[in-house]
């Protein structure tokens, strides 16, 4: 792959828009509902605890499952749209 | 059938499992030996990195963490696994598109600079060197609690084993050892797990039976294990924590000194495409998830299990007998991990929280000091005893610990191997050398490697516990940003580069000195390693993302400061930023 063609610049802008949206979501599951927005996230209660209790332990963890396999998919669908994808 | 025959068989017959795959996958090429050939299904690999990541501290010390810190200690389960989201997007695609064998060689490449690629070897093998020490001494631990032997000699006989798998068949046969381990250390992981939620909630789901209802009281299972431990004068564990600043930078510490560790990285170099690299990092944290959506239900369920045992008919009666304890307390108590002290001679257990704050509480009972010490660790080793299992699981665990630690440090050996074998000998010393005198050089490298782990296990220096910060600390605020930086900025220079690793790392082992010691030697410390010390509230465990932005900062400045790359290595950055092609670039 060499050259700045006008579809290569396309294609890394797609790529860093998606990583900057899942990015967004990394840090509000774990930094967001599970530290600082706890004590508003306080009313919801979920087992005995609280919902930013859940996010701390479970909920963060299961987001960045989703959030690794939906940026592997879109990458797969965005590498074939602009042709830089492998044989 | 006795305890030590059945540990004998689980161990052994996993050891004999290990030296099978070392005989069956062995490396004939230095691609065999550095990416086990380039061939790794992704799943195989997620499973791989799986026990790669999962050492000793994940299987063993962090239940224990989080059952004693409750809510604060979260942080380890996020960091631990937050940073595959910055693996997966930031560096794993793109270094495997670059197609070559280690870290640093990409550093060195990248930033035109067999002086960047120095400071990165010298990074890689600090941070993995202190890591392996913890492994090893875990290893060492698991042998002589389970297996009746000295510590020393258990060390030996995991250091051969090692030998046998990683010597000879390098990543080959690493991945394949590691994809067994992590089969066994999940499931034996899991089983005590299952067992002790449907004890105490009737889900056999653990992660559900966390948030579900305490059998015997009725309560959900976390407000009952609050109740307790607050009756007993210990905070809540649920309870939010004032220092949040301290916590999200613990967390950032964590999650990006993960991303930035290399012998994670290089387990992306393993598989044959650009995609499968993102795919393996999603299937490596399903694979670290669970364990980890596990860990938490052990940790809060194991508590509530130790209290109840103490205090059989509530926290308002009495305690139960010393004669009265069960067999697990006794067995745990030859190895120290447990440790009772009657000092009000009333034959009694009183394990409390002796603070100001319940002293007239605890005087009103006759009680005259918290009377049991539970080592953390035993938490996950001593939970089939507590919850009462059969020996057979007993036996599982004892594999399961040493397939975690074993796993852990064969990747890491593999790191600081290949870094002395292709980045020093190829990269600098000889560069001539021929494929198959780099392959020789590859083994011995990795031999010494084990020599010198061995030994350090057998004699671990006082810090072990705290290096692993400094192993965090240096993958965070090191290599990390060089290796994002070098995939994102086509303007950071090799000037640049450098400036901005040496400062992260400076900054970083500065403040934890001031704080832990300078080198960790006992009395040199600045100032008390305590929070109201601390600048802003900020832990040396926790510097590491401050000394990343360091590095990020100085980087750029320096760089703009200073010539552009030139055109070669900006075609360069923009040939990892697509994947096409990958395949052919790992043949060089």
């Amino acid at each position: 792959m060499s050259g700045h063609s006008y579809d290569a610049e396309n294609y890394w802008k797609a790529n860093l828009r998606l990583i900057f949206g899942s990015l967004i979501v990394w840090a509000v599951v774990s930094y967001g509902c599970a530290i600082l927005l706890r004590p508003m996230l306080a009313g919801i209660s979920v087992g005995g605890t609280d919902l930013g209790f859940w996010f701390a332990q479970q909920g963060s963890i299961l987001a960045f499952i989703a959030l690794i396999f939906h940026y592997a998919w879109r990458m797969n669908k965005i590498d074939e749209k602009f042709g830089v994808h492998e044989e | 059938m006795s305890q030590f025959a059945i540990n004998i068989i689980f161990v052994g017959g996993s050891f004999l499992l290990y030296i099978l795959i070392a005989i069956w996958a062995k490396a004939g090429s230095t691609k065999d030996f550095y990416v086990a050939g380039g061939g790794v299904h992704p799943v195989t690999n997620g499973m791989a990195i799986g026990a790669d990541w999962m050492s000793a501290a994940s299987f063993i010390s962090m239940a224990g963490l989080i059952a004693a810190g409750g809510y604060a200690n979260s942080t380890f389960l996020m960091g631990w696994t937050g940073g595959y989201v910055l693996l997966a997007m930031l560096l794993a695609p793109y270094l495997r598109k670059f197609g070559k064998f280690t870290v640093p060689e990409f550093i060195g490449d990248r930033f035109y600079s067999k002086n960047a690629r120095l400071v990165a070897v010298i990074c890689l093998i600090v941070a993995s060197v202190t890591y392996v020490i913890g492994q090893m001494a875990g290893a060492g631990v698991a042998f002589s609690r389970f297996l009746e032997v000295d510590a020393t000699l258990g060390l030996m006989i995991a250091a051969v084993v090692v030998f046998m798998y990683a010597v000879m068949g390098g990543m080959k046969g690493i991945t394949y050892t590691q994809v067994a381990q992590y089969c066994v250390l999940i499931i034996a992981y899991t089983i005590p797990a299952v067992f002790i939620s449907l004890q105490l909630t009737g889900n056999p789901l653990p992660p559900l039976g966390l948030f579900s209802t305490h059998a015997d009281s009725g309560l959900p299972i976390l407000e009952k294990l609050n109740q307790v431990i607050t009756d007993l004068g210990f905070n809540s564990y649920t309870a939010d924590i004032d220092n949040k600043l301290n916590m999200v930078l613990f967390t950032l510490s964590l999650m990006i000194g993960t991303a930035g560790l290399p012998h994670v990285i290089i387990r992306f170099f393993t598989v044959p495409k650009v995609a499968d690299a993102r795919w393996s990092a999603g299937w490596a944290l399903v694979f670290i998830a669970l364990l980890y959506l596990t860990a938490p239900a052990v940790a809060s369920m194991a508590r509530l299990n130790l209290m109840t045992t103490i205090y059989p008919d509530g926290t308002d009666a009495a305690p139960i007998l010393y004669e009265e304890r069960p067999n697990w307390v006794k067995e745990w108590e030859v190895t120290g991990l447990i440790k009772f002290e009657d000092l009000n001679n009333d034959g009694r257990i009183q394990h409390y929280n002796a603070s100001e704050s319940f002293q007239p509480e605890a005087e009103a009972r006759g009680w005259a000091g918290n009377e049991l010490t539970v080592n953390r660790d035993i938490l996950v080793l001593a939970n089939p005893e507590i919850a009462n299992l059969p020996g057979w699981v007993i036996g599982l665990i004892a594999a399961g610990g040493l397939a975690a630690a074993l796993s852990t440090a064969a990747g890491l050996l593999l790191a600081i191997s290949s870094a002395v074998s292709h980045d020093l000998i190829k990269g600098s010393i000889n560069p001539n050398i021929t494929e198959k005198g780099e392959l020789l050089a590859a083994r011995i490298s990795m031999a010494v490697a084990i020599v010198v782990a061995t030994w350090l296990g057998a004699n671990p220096p006082g810090f072990a516990a705290q290096v692993v910060a400094l192993a965090f600390g240096i993958a965070a605020a090191s290599l990390f940003p060089a290796l994002m930086m070098g995939i994102f900025s086509k303007r950071v220079n090799n000037v640049g580069a450098i400036a901005g690793m040496l400062s992260g790392l400076a900054f970083t082992l500065i403040y934890i000195f001031v704080y832990k010691g300078w080198l960790f030697i006992p009395g040199t410390a600045n100032l008390p390693d305590t929070p109201e010390n601390w600048v802003l509230g900020i832990s040396p465990l926790s510097i590491g993302a401050v000394g990343a932005i360091v590095n990020f900062a100085v980087a750029f400045v320096v760089s703009n400061a200073t010539e552009e790359p030139p055109v070669e290595i900006q075609e360069l950055v923009e040939s990892v930023r697509y994947p096409r092609g990958a395949g052919q670039a790992q043949d060089h």
